[in-house]
């Protein structure tokens, strides 16, 4: 069957979006989108009339039949109905998961990688070697509620001691799940499989109990899809059948439901694949951050549970601490009365900022929670710990270790934000600066924004198994992304290595595809701004002395780099970036940064606000 | 389109109010349909499953976990006190023998042969419930809870912490611009629900807690001094389970807000009646607000009477509350509701309202305003 229509919906906790994609002139396109208030909650209680009205919104704009009564209409009956409807979900709170492993570092860590990769928010890890007694984390469980547990530890054949313990804490917490009291708590057993029999004695009776293949077969290699499918799997038929409205969603839908994480990393792993690419991507929301990444095409997914731009922003302030927050605002402003805005801003989220004064503010913080959100990533995506690695003599010289950061800078080609903060900010500058100035790429590094969050859906139809439709589907998912889904920003330039004052870091002969040719010097401590739009352009990179820009230090690169929308960023501040922490001079170097991107021109500090 | 303001905060002079008390784990309900309760009756309780401790009997007794049965003094559901002995090894001819006794009074739940581990499991913990306000049983929920349904004042607050507290209402100041200061708590404030305008310093409330005052309703309060009364920072606006003396109950916002005019004339109006508060507060999907109940009896009521769960949408008229800077905390009528987006000084294109504040004709983001709902 040739798919010529989709339709995908994404229900997240407050907003069900909607979108339809049509195949025109051959290739698959963003035709319309719709969005509504999500129904999950008191009056409505079912998901479907969120759905319903958002799917209407497209109806109405694409001026042909989608509904009808209270179905989508599938398949397609000429100019009615489409070929397929597929969702996601992220709504009443998402998939909230407790792991269990017998080493922290290693199989909690191996099975906190699975469920956060299936989609879920990871309440808490519990482990033999944890620190806490028994009875600390039979309370624990209990008061957690989550809606599954994933339990896992020991390699296939060693010890079944501990794994066991694990389960007996379980069963003697006898937890019970977060929604509805009609069912028992669905928990996976990802571990030693000679364990499987006693875990079954143990737990067999109180609880909802799976058996999956081992997470951690042995202590060299994971295992992780068998744990991330049957996630999936009692997500859709346990988890999502208490929530309202679901049974008919899931009757409708031709995939399973995908909780929206899952699919937004379903996507990534994609793209990285198909075009051999390293990918950041972050998605910035009021609660929480998650930022996905694939590197050495190892794919990882971290939830910063409390970082985010407005439930929870009083926590980046917290964590971050007021001055950080600050070094990123280019005026004085009283820090009581700061704190008590930002504060305003938790118990009223839905707020925007009308003046400027306010959204640079925002923007700092924002700057602050991607930043923390990264180092949280960059500490959980690393090499499998407890390995011994066999060594070569060059080895021993760089004195390589298991547990390193999967993360590298310089590795990276995309990156790619998206939340409101950096897809709806009201200059793409601003978007780019956010994401320089807290990921701060090394060499050079595409960014993009995600325009209107369309992610989660094309990555369930990435995900399409059927297979008469799953090729179209995927290529649609590709195309869509490439052509409505990002908005290329343009690259970043950042050689990195000691910086000296005053002296050349890169030189940059650029080559456009109107023959015409640039030179542009970059100098340290300097960042501007070449307006490029989205096209190749050829580049010969020379690096200043003891600089790097990718190939190693002083070595010349000549490639093909993109601009975009904001162009390409030369950025010379090193590093890691270094702010002073003279209020005078900081205020002075903010300032010049950016009227060198011209990301805030209309700021006149001194406005009342 | 979804409605980009937020919902209104109630204040509501006489309305229904309706209060599910609901235990944690199935209980009993222990009081009929149709039945007049007062704040401090009971009306279900429960136990809760008792803590749990894990003794690992295989290695105090320096045996394999397959022998711990064979050692095992006592079975399954035996019941022991603490310091009973509950598993002793053989010994060499009934000499050198060694035991293992009970931590605490309880039950033995599991004894496991792979890992060596007894669980006793302690006693079970009493939970009861309280009516909170006074009212009528409106319905039993079997074995859960109850609906009590009673008439008065209902105001929200925007936020708060502390649970659920009550007392006689005390108006403490003389109009919605006062703060209250140190000097205006006394100890005569014990068990009352103290009324303020704009603003309560932290030592005020200090004095408010030593003083013994049941709670607090006030406009403002500084952000950075929680952490001195939690102990913490607050991160997310999660609270209510905060075991403070005195509840507080914030009607405006963080910093120094004069009290809505609304809400503090209504307050003023029932001065010295019985009221129950309750300062949890959740800001997330299924939002929950501090609220202010004041019941009222027969004679007190008029009986023009307003929904107090219903919400209105934004409309020309509206009597609406600026949330966010610049001109925050100020009250203003809805002139007109623009359809088209327009440019803010941010450069953030939003729908807007034009509202009429001290005479002047203002634009203001609509998701920036706040519906003032009265009766």
């Amino acid at each position: 069957m040739e798919l010529r229509s989709i339709l995908a919906t994404d229900c997240g906790s407050t907003t069900t979006k909607a979108i339809l994609i049509e195949k025109i002139a051959g290739e698959y396109r963003l035709a319309f989108r719709g969005e509504a208030p999500t129904t999950v909650e008191a009056p409505f209680e079912d998901v479907t009339k969120g759905v319903l009205n958002a799917v209407m919104e497209v109806e109405e704009l694409a001026g042909r039949k989608l509904i009808d009564g209270d179905n989508i209409m599938t398949p397609r009956k000429g100019d009615e109905g489409v070929d397929i409807y597929i969702s996601t979900s992220s709504a009443g709170g998402g998939l909230q998961m407790m792991v269990a492993g017998v080493v922290k570092g290693m199989t909690g860590e191996s099975a906190q990688r699975a469920a956060l990769g299936a989609g879920s928010i990871v309440m808490d890890v519990l482990a033999s070697n944890d620190g806490r007694k028994p009875h600390e984390k039979i309370e624990r469980i209990r008061q957690l509620r989550p809606d599954m547990i994933l339990l896992s530890g020991g390699i296939d054949g060693g010890t079944t001691k501990h794994v066991v313990e694990l389960a007996e804490i379980l069963a003697a917490a006898n937890p019970k799940p977060r929604l509805g009291t009609s069912y028992k708590l669905p928990v996976i057993y990802a571990g030693n499989k000679n364990a499987a029999d006693k875990i079954k004695d143990t737990l067999g009776e109180i609880t909802d109990l799976d058996i999956t293949e081992n997470i951690r077969p042995v202590l060299e290699r994971e295992n992780l899809k068998p744990s991330r499918d049957k996630i999936h799997d009692l997500f859709m038929e346990h988890v999502m059948q208490q929530a309202p409205g679901y049974k008919k969603l899931m009757s409708w839908t031709d995939a399973p439901i995908m909780p929206t994480p899952g699919a937004v990393g379903a996507l990534i792993e994609m793209v990285a694949e198909k075009e051999n690419i390293s990918v950041v991507g972050v998605d910035i929301g009021g609660a929480t951050t998650d930022i996905f990444s694939v590197f050495q095409k190892q794919f990882n997914r971290t939830v910063s549970a409390n970082l985010g731009m407005s439930y929870s922003i009083c926590n980046v302030l917290a964590e971050a601490g007021l001055k950080n927050v600050l070094r990123w605002v280019p005026f004085d402003i009283d820090e009581k009365e700061l704190t008590n805005r930002i504060g305003n801003k938790m118990i009223r989220p839905t707020t925007v900022p009308q003046s400027m004064e306010e959204l640079v503010i925002e923007q700092a913080i924002a700057r602050e929670a991607l930043r923390l959100s990264f180092i949280q990533h960059k500490s959980f995506a690393v090499n499998l710990k407890g390995v011994q690695k066999e060594r070569t003599i060059s080895d021993a010289f760089e004195q390589s270790e298991s547990g390193e950061s999967l993360v590298d800078m310089m590795d990276l080609d995309l990156l790619v934000g998206s939340g409101g903060v950096l897809s709806h900010a009201p200059r793409r500058e601003q978007s780019a600066r956010m994401l320089i100035d807290s990921f701060l790429p090394e060499g050079i590094t595409q960014l993009a924004v995600d325009s209107i969050f369309m992610m989660p859906q094309l990555g369930v139809m990435a995900n399409i198994q059927k297979e008469e439709i799953a090729e179209d589907a995927r290529m649609a998912a590709i195309e869509v992304f490439e052509k409505d889904c990002l908005i290329r920003l343009g690259s970043c330039l950042a050689p990195v290595g000691q910086y000296k004052v005053g002296a050349t870091v890169l030189i940059t002969e650029l080559t456009l595809s109107n023959g015409e040719t640039q030179t542009h010097v970059l100098k340290s401590g300097d960042i501007f701004r070449i307006k490029i739009p989205y096209e190749p352009v050829k580049a010969k990179l020379t690096p200043g002395k003891g600089m790097n820009i990718g190939a190693g230090k002083n070595e010349v690169i000549e490639t093909t780099i993109y601009g975009g929308v904001v162009g390409i960023i030369f950025d010379g501040r090193g590093r890691p970036l270094e702010i002073s922490s003279d209020p005078k001079t900081r205020i002075s170097n903010l300032t010049n940064w950016s009227k060198a991107v011209n990301e805030y021109p209309n700021l006149n500090p001194n406005s009342e606000s | 389109m979804a409605h980009a303001y937020t919902p209104g905060l109630k204040v509501l002079h006489e309305t229904k109010i309706n209060k599910e008390r609901r235990l944690p784990l199935k209980g009993t309900v222990v009081v009929e349909n149709g039945t007049t309760v007062q704040p401090d009756d009971i009306v279900a309780k429960t136990d809760l499953p008792g803590n749990v401790q894990m003794v690992n009997v295989a290695n105090q007794l320096n045996i394999d976990a397959d022998d711990v049965n064979d050692a095992m003094t006592v079975k399954v559901g035996s019941e022991v006190r603490k310091d009973d002995m509950i598993a002793e090894t053989k010994g060499l001819f009934g000499m050198f023998k060694s035991n293992v006794t009970a931590p605490v009074d309880g039950t033995i739940e599991i004894i496991s042969d792979t890992t060596g581990q007894v669980v006793i499991r302690e006693a079970p913990i009493p939970v009861e419930i309280d009516a909170y306000m006074s009212g009528r049983i409106k319905e039993v929920i079997p074995e859960e809870g109850v609906v009590i349904e009673s008439e008065g004042v209902f105001i929200q607050g925007i936020f708060g912490i502390g649970g659920e507290s009550r007392g006689d209402l005390a108006v403490i100041v003389k109009d919605r611009e006062e703060e209250i200061t140190e000097e205006l708590i006394t100890s005569k404030l014990a068990g009352k629900i103290v009324v303020g305008g704009s603003f309560i310093s932290l030592k005020a409330y200090k004095k408010a807690i030593q003083m013994k005052v049941a709670g607090v309703v006030v406009g403002g309060f500084n952000y950075f001094d929680l952490e001195d009364i939690l102990g913490y920072t607050l991160g997310v606006a999660i609270t209510g389970s905060e075991d403070l003396v005195t509840s507080l109950i914030l009607t405006e916002g963080y910093g120094k807000i004069r009290m809505g005019s609304q809400t503090f004339d209504l307050l003023k109006e029932h001065h010295g009646k019985f009221t129950s508060v309750n300062g949890a507060t959740q800001i997330r999907a299924g939002v929950i607000r501090p609220e202010i109940v004041i019941p009222l009896s027969g004679d007190e009521l008029k009986g023009d009477h307003k929904d107090a769960y219903a919400s209105e949408g934004i409309q020309a008229g509206s009597l609406v509350r600026v949330i966010r800077a610049p001109y925050f905390g100020r009250m203003g009528k809805v002139v007109d509701l623009p359809s088209e987006l327009r440019k803010m000084e941010s450069e953030t294109m939003v729908r807007v309202a034009i509202i009429e504040i001290d005479g002047e004709n203002i634009e203001i983001p609509r998701a920036n305003l706040e519906m003032v709902e009265t009766d």
